[in-house]
Protein backbone atom coordinates (compact mmCIF):
# COMPACT_ATOMS: atom_id res chain seq x y z
CA UNK A 1 0.00 0.00 0.00
CA UNK A 2 1.58 3.18 -1.11
CA UNK A 3 1.47 6.26 1.01
CA UNK A 4 -0.44 9.25 -0.05
CA UNK A 5 0.02 12.72 1.35
CA UNK A 6 -3.06 13.73 3.30
CA UNK A 7 -4.82 16.89 2.37
CA UNK A 8 -7.03 18.41 5.00
CA UNK A 9 -8.33 21.04 2.72
CA UNK A 10 -9.14 21.38 -0.92
CA UNK A 11 -6.76 23.41 -2.95
CA UNK A 12 -7.84 25.69 -5.68
CA UNK A 13 -11.20 26.42 -4.13
CA UNK A 14 -12.37 29.83 -3.16
CA UNK A 15 -13.02 28.82 0.41
CA UNK A 16 -10.97 28.68 3.56
CA UNK A 17 -8.65 25.95 2.29
CA UNK A 18 -6.96 28.29 -0.06
CA UNK A 19 -6.07 30.66 2.72
CA UNK A 20 -4.19 27.99 4.65
CA UNK A 21 -1.72 27.45 1.83
CA UNK A 22 1.55 29.27 1.39
CA UNK A 23 1.02 32.51 -0.54
CA UNK A 24 2.79 31.27 -3.65
CA UNK A 25 0.60 28.15 -3.82
CA UNK A 26 -2.72 29.92 -3.55
CA UNK A 27 -5.01 30.13 -6.50
CA UNK A 28 -5.90 33.73 -6.04
CA UNK A 29 -9.00 35.25 -7.57
CA UNK A 30 -7.71 38.77 -7.74
CA UNK A 31 -4.88 40.92 -6.57
CA UNK A 32 -5.18 41.90 -2.92
CA UNK A 33 -3.09 45.04 -3.44
CA UNK A 34 -5.82 47.04 -5.03
CA UNK A 35 -5.48 50.75 -5.45
CA UNK A 36 -9.18 51.73 -5.52
CA UNK A 37 -8.64 53.63 -8.74
CA UNK A 38 -12.38 54.24 -9.02
CA UNK A 39 -13.28 55.26 -5.50
CA UNK A 40 -16.58 54.51 -3.81
CA UNK A 41 -19.08 57.30 -3.82
CA UNK A 42 -19.70 57.25 -7.54
CA UNK A 43 -23.24 57.39 -8.90
CA UNK A 44 -23.44 54.09 -10.75
CA UNK A 45 -26.67 52.10 -10.51
CA UNK A 46 -27.03 49.30 -8.02
CA UNK A 47 -25.19 46.27 -9.30
CA UNK A 48 -23.39 48.12 -12.11
CA UNK A 49 -21.05 45.78 -13.94
CA UNK A 50 -19.20 48.65 -15.56
CA UNK A 51 -18.14 50.15 -12.22
CA UNK A 52 -16.71 46.78 -11.23
CA UNK A 53 -14.98 46.13 -14.53
CA UNK A 54 -13.54 49.63 -14.80
CA UNK A 55 -12.12 49.54 -11.31
CA UNK A 56 -10.39 46.21 -11.85
CA UNK A 57 -9.07 47.16 -15.27
CA UNK A 58 -7.64 50.48 -14.13
CA UNK A 59 -6.35 48.97 -10.88
CA UNK A 60 -4.45 46.35 -12.81
CA UNK A 61 -3.13 48.94 -15.26
CA UNK A 62 -2.01 51.17 -12.38
CA UNK A 63 -0.21 48.31 -10.70
CA UNK A 64 1.41 47.25 -13.96
CA UNK A 65 2.70 50.74 -14.75
CA UNK A 66 3.77 51.72 -11.25
CA UNK A 67 0.88 54.22 -11.15
CA UNK A 68 2.22 56.24 -14.07
CA UNK A 69 -1.00 56.24 -16.04
CA UNK A 70 -3.23 58.72 -17.85
CA UNK A 71 -6.74 57.83 -18.97
CA UNK A 72 -8.90 59.29 -21.71
CA UNK A 73 -12.58 58.55 -21.27
CA UNK A 74 -15.34 58.69 -23.85
CA UNK A 75 -18.72 60.10 -22.98
CA UNK A 76 -20.98 57.43 -21.60
CA UNK A 77 -22.21 55.88 -18.39
CA UNK A 78 -18.69 55.55 -17.03
CA UNK A 79 -17.90 59.22 -17.51
CA UNK A 80 -21.28 60.41 -16.24
CA UNK A 81 -21.43 58.44 -13.04
CA UNK A 82 -17.80 58.92 -12.05
CA UNK A 83 -17.29 62.65 -12.64
CA UNK A 84 -20.22 64.96 -11.94
CA UNK A 85 -18.85 68.50 -11.80
CA UNK A 86 -16.77 69.38 -9.77
CA UNK A 87 -16.17 66.00 -8.26
CA UNK A 88 -14.31 62.93 -9.41
CA UNK A 89 -14.02 59.35 -8.28
CA UNK A 90 -10.83 58.64 -10.18
CA UNK A 91 -7.41 58.51 -8.62
CA UNK A 92 -5.57 58.93 -11.90
CA UNK A 93 -5.08 61.85 -14.30
CA UNK A 94 -8.22 61.56 -16.37
CA UNK A 95 -9.44 63.46 -19.39
CA UNK A 96 -12.95 63.49 -20.77
CA UNK A 97 -12.92 63.50 -24.54
CA UNK A 98 -15.86 63.84 -26.87
CA UNK A 99 -18.05 60.85 -27.58
CA UNK A 100 -16.28 59.83 -30.74
CA UNK A 101 -12.65 60.82 -30.42
CA UNK A 102 -11.34 59.00 -27.36
CA UNK A 103 -8.86 56.99 -29.39
CA UNK A 104 -7.62 60.16 -31.11
CA UNK A 105 -7.22 62.01 -27.79
CA UNK A 106 -5.30 59.05 -26.36
CA UNK A 107 -3.14 58.98 -29.48
CA UNK A 108 -2.34 62.65 -28.94
CA UNK A 109 -1.38 62.04 -25.32
CA UNK A 110 0.85 59.14 -26.32
CA UNK A 111 2.49 61.27 -28.99
CA UNK A 112 3.05 64.14 -26.53
CA UNK A 113 4.61 61.80 -23.99
CA UNK A 114 6.84 60.39 -26.71
CA UNK A 115 8.04 63.86 -27.70
CA UNK A 116 8.68 64.81 -24.09
CA UNK A 117 10.60 61.59 -23.53
CA UNK A 118 8.32 60.41 -20.74
CA UNK A 119 8.36 56.79 -21.76
CA UNK A 120 7.40 55.60 -18.25
CA UNK A 121 3.98 57.26 -18.42
CA UNK A 122 1.42 55.10 -20.21
CA UNK A 123 -1.93 55.91 -21.76
CA UNK A 124 -5.26 54.15 -21.44
CA UNK A 125 -8.39 55.01 -23.37
CA UNK A 126 -11.73 53.72 -22.23
CA UNK A 127 -15.28 53.92 -23.45
CA UNK A 128 -18.56 52.13 -23.67
CA UNK A 129 -19.66 50.03 -26.60
CA UNK A 130 -21.52 52.95 -28.20
CA UNK A 131 -18.50 55.22 -28.14
CA UNK A 132 -16.30 52.39 -29.38
CA UNK A 133 -18.22 50.40 -31.94
CA UNK A 134 -20.44 53.13 -33.40
CA UNK A 135 -19.39 56.71 -32.87
CA UNK A 136 -15.69 56.41 -32.21
CA UNK A 137 -14.99 53.61 -34.61
CA UNK A 138 -13.15 55.71 -37.19
CA UNK A 139 -10.71 57.10 -34.63
CA UNK A 140 -10.30 53.66 -33.10
CA UNK A 141 -9.48 52.05 -36.41
CA UNK A 142 -6.99 54.84 -37.12
CA UNK A 143 -5.35 54.24 -33.75
CA UNK A 144 -5.02 50.53 -34.55
CA UNK A 145 -3.67 51.20 -38.00
CA UNK A 146 -1.01 53.66 -36.77
CA UNK A 147 -0.18 51.25 -33.93
CA UNK A 148 -0.11 54.03 -31.34
CA UNK A 149 1.03 53.10 -27.85
CA UNK A 150 -2.43 53.08 -26.26
CA UNK A 151 -4.49 50.45 -24.48
CA UNK A 152 -8.13 50.87 -25.48
CA UNK A 153 -10.60 49.29 -23.05
CA UNK A 154 -14.20 48.91 -24.22
CA UNK A 155 -16.87 48.18 -21.62
CA UNK A 156 -19.50 46.34 -23.61
CA UNK A 157 -22.96 46.45 -22.06
CA UNK A 158 -24.76 46.08 -25.36
CA UNK A 159 -26.37 49.46 -25.89
CA UNK A 160 -26.57 53.12 -25.05
CA UNK A 161 -27.69 52.48 -21.49
CA UNK A 162 -26.96 55.98 -20.23
CA UNK A 163 -29.46 57.73 -22.50
CA UNK A 164 -32.23 55.19 -22.08
CA UNK A 165 -31.20 51.85 -23.60
CA UNK A 166 -31.00 52.52 -27.32
CA UNK A 167 -29.56 50.04 -29.77
CA UNK A 168 -25.86 50.13 -30.55
CA UNK A 169 -23.95 47.97 -33.00
CA UNK A 170 -22.87 45.78 -30.09
CA UNK A 171 -26.47 44.98 -29.12
CA UNK A 172 -27.01 41.23 -29.53
CA UNK A 173 -29.69 39.97 -31.95
CA UNK A 174 -33.31 39.73 -30.78
CA UNK A 175 -32.68 42.00 -27.79
CA UNK A 176 -35.35 44.56 -27.06
CA UNK A 177 -34.12 48.13 -26.71
CA UNK A 178 -35.86 51.50 -26.88
CA UNK A 179 -35.20 51.65 -30.63
CA UNK A 180 -35.74 47.96 -31.43
CA UNK A 181 -39.06 47.26 -29.79
CA UNK A 182 -40.51 43.80 -29.39
CA UNK A 183 -43.18 44.18 -32.06
CA UNK A 184 -43.85 42.66 -35.45
CA UNK A 185 -42.70 39.45 -37.01
CA UNK A 186 -39.07 39.73 -35.98
CA UNK A 187 -39.21 41.46 -32.57
CA UNK A 188 -36.14 43.04 -31.08
CA UNK A 189 -32.83 43.72 -32.72
CA UNK A 190 -32.30 42.31 -36.20
CA UNK A 191 -30.16 39.25 -36.85
CA UNK A 192 -27.10 39.65 -39.01
CA UNK A 193 -26.38 43.24 -38.02
CA UNK A 194 -23.87 44.71 -35.61
CA UNK A 195 -20.21 44.00 -35.28
CA UNK A 196 -17.80 42.17 -33.04
CA UNK A 197 -15.00 44.71 -32.64
CA UNK A 198 -12.37 42.29 -31.21
CA UNK A 199 -12.44 40.43 -34.52
CA UNK A 200 -12.06 43.73 -36.42
CA UNK A 201 -9.18 44.69 -34.12
CA UNK A 202 -7.55 41.33 -34.85
CA UNK A 203 -7.83 42.07 -38.55
CA UNK A 204 -5.66 45.17 -37.95
CA UNK A 205 -2.99 42.75 -36.66
CA UNK A 206 -2.30 44.88 -33.59
CA UNK A 207 -0.06 43.38 -30.87
CA UNK A 208 -2.78 42.42 -28.42
CA UNK A 209 -6.54 41.90 -28.49
CA UNK A 210 -8.48 40.30 -25.65
CA UNK A 211 -12.00 39.88 -24.34
CA UNK A 212 -12.95 39.38 -20.71
CA UNK A 213 -15.99 39.37 -18.45
CA UNK A 214 -16.54 40.72 -14.97
CA UNK A 215 -17.27 37.19 -13.76
CA UNK A 216 -13.61 36.21 -13.98
CA UNK A 217 -11.70 39.07 -12.44
CA UNK A 218 -8.44 37.19 -12.21
CA UNK A 219 -8.53 36.69 -15.97
CA UNK A 220 -9.40 40.36 -16.48
CA UNK A 221 -6.49 41.53 -14.33
CA UNK A 222 -4.13 39.16 -16.08
CA UNK A 223 -5.12 40.44 -19.50
CA UNK A 224 -4.80 44.11 -18.56
CA UNK A 225 -1.43 43.48 -16.92
CA UNK A 226 -0.22 41.63 -19.99
CA UNK A 227 -1.47 44.39 -22.27
CA UNK A 228 0.33 47.05 -20.23
CA UNK A 229 3.54 45.08 -20.59
CA UNK A 230 3.37 45.49 -24.36
CA UNK A 231 3.75 48.49 -26.63
CA UNK A 232 1.67 49.47 -29.60
CA UNK A 233 -2.09 49.57 -29.99
CA UNK A 234 -3.90 47.12 -27.75
CA UNK A 235 -7.60 46.45 -27.35
CA UNK A 236 -9.58 44.78 -24.57
CA UNK A 237 -13.34 44.33 -24.62
CA UNK A 238 -14.97 43.60 -21.27
CA UNK A 239 -18.53 42.30 -21.05
CA UNK A 240 -20.26 44.29 -18.30
CA UNK A 241 -23.90 43.34 -17.65
CA UNK A 242 -26.21 46.29 -17.14
CA UNK A 243 -29.10 45.57 -14.72
CA UNK A 244 -31.10 48.48 -16.09
CA UNK A 245 -30.74 47.76 -19.78
CA UNK A 246 -30.78 43.99 -19.60
CA UNK A 247 -33.70 43.87 -17.18
CA UNK A 248 -32.02 41.63 -14.65
CA UNK A 249 -32.08 41.93 -10.86
CA UNK A 250 -29.12 43.95 -9.64
CA UNK A 251 -27.82 40.94 -7.75
CA UNK A 252 -27.49 38.89 -10.96
CA UNK A 253 -24.80 41.00 -12.64
CA UNK A 254 -21.97 38.52 -12.07
CA UNK A 255 -24.20 35.55 -12.82
CA UNK A 256 -25.23 36.97 -16.19
CA UNK A 257 -21.59 37.62 -17.15
CA UNK A 258 -20.73 34.06 -16.17
CA UNK A 259 -23.67 32.65 -18.16
CA UNK A 260 -22.67 34.67 -21.22
CA UNK A 261 -19.32 32.95 -21.12
CA UNK A 262 -20.62 29.47 -20.23
CA UNK A 263 -23.22 29.45 -23.02
CA UNK A 264 -20.73 30.62 -25.65
CA UNK A 265 -22.63 33.83 -26.40
CA UNK A 266 -19.55 35.86 -25.50
CA UNK A 267 -16.22 34.17 -26.37
CA UNK A 268 -13.40 34.98 -23.93
CA UNK A 269 -10.06 34.79 -25.69
CA UNK A 270 -6.84 36.65 -26.29
CA UNK A 271 -5.06 37.20 -29.57
CA UNK A 272 -1.62 38.45 -30.44
CA UNK A 273 -0.75 39.94 -33.83
CA UNK A 274 -4.06 38.83 -35.28
CA UNK A 275 -3.99 35.21 -34.15
CA UNK A 276 -5.92 33.69 -31.25
CA UNK A 277 -3.39 32.46 -28.72
CA UNK A 278 -5.54 31.43 -25.76
CA UNK A 279 -9.21 30.96 -24.95
CA UNK A 280 -10.99 30.61 -21.64
CA UNK A 281 -12.67 27.20 -22.00
CA UNK A 282 -16.28 26.64 -21.07
CA UNK A 283 -16.44 24.71 -17.82
CA UNK A 284 -19.96 23.41 -18.14
CA UNK A 285 -21.80 24.05 -21.35
CA UNK A 286 -25.29 25.46 -20.94
CA UNK A 287 -28.07 26.09 -23.48
CA UNK A 288 -28.63 29.76 -24.33
CA UNK A 289 -32.09 29.69 -22.73
CA UNK A 290 -30.36 29.77 -19.35
CA UNK A 291 -28.79 33.06 -20.34
CA UNK A 292 -31.79 34.55 -22.14
CA UNK A 293 -34.56 33.71 -19.70
CA UNK A 294 -33.53 35.90 -16.72
CA UNK A 295 -33.23 38.97 -18.95
CA UNK A 296 -36.29 41.11 -19.56
CA UNK A 297 -34.88 42.32 -22.86
CA UNK A 298 -35.53 38.81 -24.19
CA UNK A 299 -38.92 38.41 -22.46
CA UNK A 300 -40.73 38.45 -25.82
CA UNK A 301 -39.03 35.16 -26.71
CA UNK A 302 -40.64 33.41 -23.76
CA UNK A 303 -44.22 34.65 -24.02
CA UNK A 304 -47.36 32.55 -24.44
CA UNK A 305 -45.96 31.25 -27.71
CA UNK A 306 -42.22 30.86 -27.21
CA UNK A 307 -40.19 31.93 -30.23
CA UNK A 308 -38.40 28.63 -30.66
CA UNK A 309 -36.99 29.65 -34.04
CA UNK A 310 -35.37 32.82 -32.66
CA UNK A 311 -33.90 30.96 -29.69
CA UNK A 312 -32.52 28.35 -32.09
CA UNK A 313 -30.89 31.13 -34.13
CA UNK A 314 -29.22 32.52 -31.00
CA UNK A 315 -28.11 29.00 -30.10
CA UNK A 316 -26.64 28.67 -33.58
CA UNK A 317 -24.65 31.89 -33.04
CA UNK A 318 -23.33 30.52 -29.72
CA UNK A 319 -22.43 27.22 -31.41
CA UNK A 320 -20.61 29.13 -34.09
CA UNK A 321 -18.59 30.99 -31.45
CA UNK A 322 -17.76 27.70 -29.74
CA UNK A 323 -16.58 26.15 -33.02
CA UNK A 324 -14.70 29.22 -34.17
CA UNK A 325 -12.78 29.87 -30.95
CA UNK A 326 -12.65 26.19 -29.81
CA UNK A 327 -14.26 27.06 -26.49
CA UNK A 328 -14.93 23.49 -25.42
CA UNK A 329 -12.35 21.16 -23.93
CA UNK A 330 -11.37 18.38 -26.29
CA UNK A 331 -13.57 15.34 -25.95
CA UNK A 332 -16.65 17.02 -24.48
CA UNK B 1 -3.59 41.39 5.29
CA UNK B 2 -4.77 44.97 5.04
CA UNK B 3 -6.82 45.24 1.90
CA UNK B 4 -8.38 48.66 1.79
CA UNK B 5 -5.71 50.96 0.52
CA UNK B 6 -5.35 54.57 1.51
CA UNK B 7 -5.85 57.13 -1.22
CA UNK B 8 -2.58 57.52 -3.07
CA UNK B 9 -3.38 61.00 -4.14
CA UNK B 10 -2.81 63.97 -1.86
CA UNK B 11 -5.24 66.76 -2.68
CA UNK B 12 -3.04 69.46 -1.17
CA UNK B 13 -0.48 68.87 -3.92
CA UNK B 14 -2.82 70.12 -6.65
CA UNK B 15 -1.76 73.58 -7.85
CA UNK B 16 -4.53 76.09 -7.26
CA UNK B 17 -4.17 77.83 -10.61
CA UNK B 18 -5.55 74.93 -12.61
CA UNK B 19 -8.94 74.78 -14.19
CA UNK B 20 -10.97 73.60 -11.20
CA UNK B 21 -12.77 70.75 -12.90
CA UNK B 22 -13.03 67.51 -11.01
CA UNK B 23 -10.44 68.17 -8.38
CA UNK B 24 -12.63 67.16 -5.46
CA UNK B 25 -13.29 63.63 -4.46
CA UNK B 26 -16.83 62.49 -4.80
CA UNK B 27 -18.26 62.85 -1.34
CA UNK B 28 -21.55 61.21 -2.08
CA UNK B 29 -22.60 58.49 0.31
CA UNK B 30 -25.00 56.37 -1.72
CA UNK B 31 -26.01 54.33 1.32
CA UNK B 32 -29.41 55.98 1.39
CA UNK B 33 -30.33 54.49 -2.00
CA UNK B 34 -30.64 51.13 -0.39
CA UNK B 35 -33.87 49.18 0.01
CA UNK B 36 -32.24 45.87 0.93
CA UNK B 37 -29.53 45.52 3.53
CA UNK B 38 -26.81 42.84 3.50
CA UNK B 39 -26.52 41.04 6.81
CA UNK B 40 -23.53 38.75 7.32
CA UNK B 41 -23.98 35.56 9.31
CA UNK B 42 -20.68 35.49 11.15
CA UNK B 43 -20.90 31.76 11.88
CA UNK B 44 -21.11 30.91 8.19
CA UNK B 45 -18.52 33.43 6.97
CA UNK B 46 -15.20 31.74 6.14
CA UNK B 47 -13.51 34.92 4.93
CA UNK B 48 -13.07 33.77 1.36
CA UNK B 49 -13.40 37.42 0.28
CA UNK B 50 -15.65 36.68 -2.71
CA UNK B 51 -17.96 39.49 -1.57
CA UNK B 52 -14.99 41.82 -1.30
CA UNK B 53 -13.96 40.92 -4.83
CA UNK B 54 -17.29 41.37 -6.54
CA UNK B 55 -18.67 44.42 -4.75
CA UNK B 56 -19.00 47.12 -7.44
CA UNK B 57 -18.73 49.96 -4.93
CA UNK B 58 -16.05 48.29 -2.77
CA UNK B 59 -18.07 48.78 0.37
CA UNK B 60 -16.98 45.46 1.91
CA UNK B 61 -14.63 45.96 4.85
CA UNK B 62 -12.60 43.32 6.59
CA UNK B 63 -13.18 42.64 10.26
CA UNK B 64 -11.20 40.29 12.46
CA UNK B 65 -13.27 37.21 11.74
CA UNK B 66 -15.72 38.13 9.01
CA UNK B 67 -16.43 40.58 6.24
CA UNK B 68 -18.93 43.35 6.67
CA UNK B 69 -20.49 46.02 4.49
CA UNK B 70 -19.80 49.70 4.98
CA UNK B 71 -23.38 50.94 5.11
CA UNK B 72 -22.44 54.50 4.16
CA UNK B 73 -21.55 53.43 0.61
CA UNK B 74 -23.42 50.11 0.18
CA UNK B 75 -26.12 50.50 -2.46
CA UNK B 76 -27.77 47.21 -1.56
CA UNK B 77 -27.42 45.57 -4.96
CA UNK B 78 -27.21 42.06 -3.49
CA UNK B 79 -24.28 40.80 -5.58
CA UNK B 80 -22.48 39.73 -2.39
CA UNK B 81 -25.47 37.67 -1.22
CA UNK B 82 -25.83 36.07 -4.67
CA UNK B 83 -22.15 35.21 -5.03
CA UNK B 84 -21.32 34.13 -1.46
CA UNK B 85 -20.41 30.42 -1.82
CA UNK B 86 -21.52 29.69 1.76
CA UNK B 87 -24.76 31.63 1.74
CA UNK B 88 -23.51 33.68 4.65
CA UNK B 89 -24.99 36.95 3.43
CA UNK B 90 -28.70 37.57 3.47
CA UNK B 91 -30.53 40.56 2.05
CA UNK B 92 -33.16 41.87 4.45
CA UNK B 93 -35.54 44.74 3.85
CA UNK B 94 -34.37 48.07 5.16
CA UNK B 95 -36.53 49.33 8.02
CA UNK B 96 -37.28 52.98 8.12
Amino acid sequence: MSLQPIKFYQTGTFTVGNRLLAPEERSVQANMQRTNSLNSGHRACQGCGEALGARYAIDAAMNATNRQLIAANATGCLEVFSTPYPETSWQIPWIHSLFGNTAAVATGMAAALKVKGRSEVRVVAQGGDGGTTDIGFGCLSGMFERNDDVLYICYDNGGYMNTGVQRSSATPPAARTATTMAVGDAPGNVFGQGKFVPAIAMAHEIPYVATATVADLRDLEYKVTKAMGMHGARYIQILVPCPLGWGTPSSDTIRMARLAKETGVFPVFEAENGEVTAVLKIRKRLPVEEYLKPQKRYAHLFGKQPRVDTIASIQALADKNIRKYKLLEEGI
Amino acid sequence: MKKQSIPIFDQSTIPNNLCPIATEYSKMMPGDWRSMLPVVNRKKCVKCSICWLYCPVQCIIERAGWFDANLATCKGCGICAEECPHGAIEMVAEED
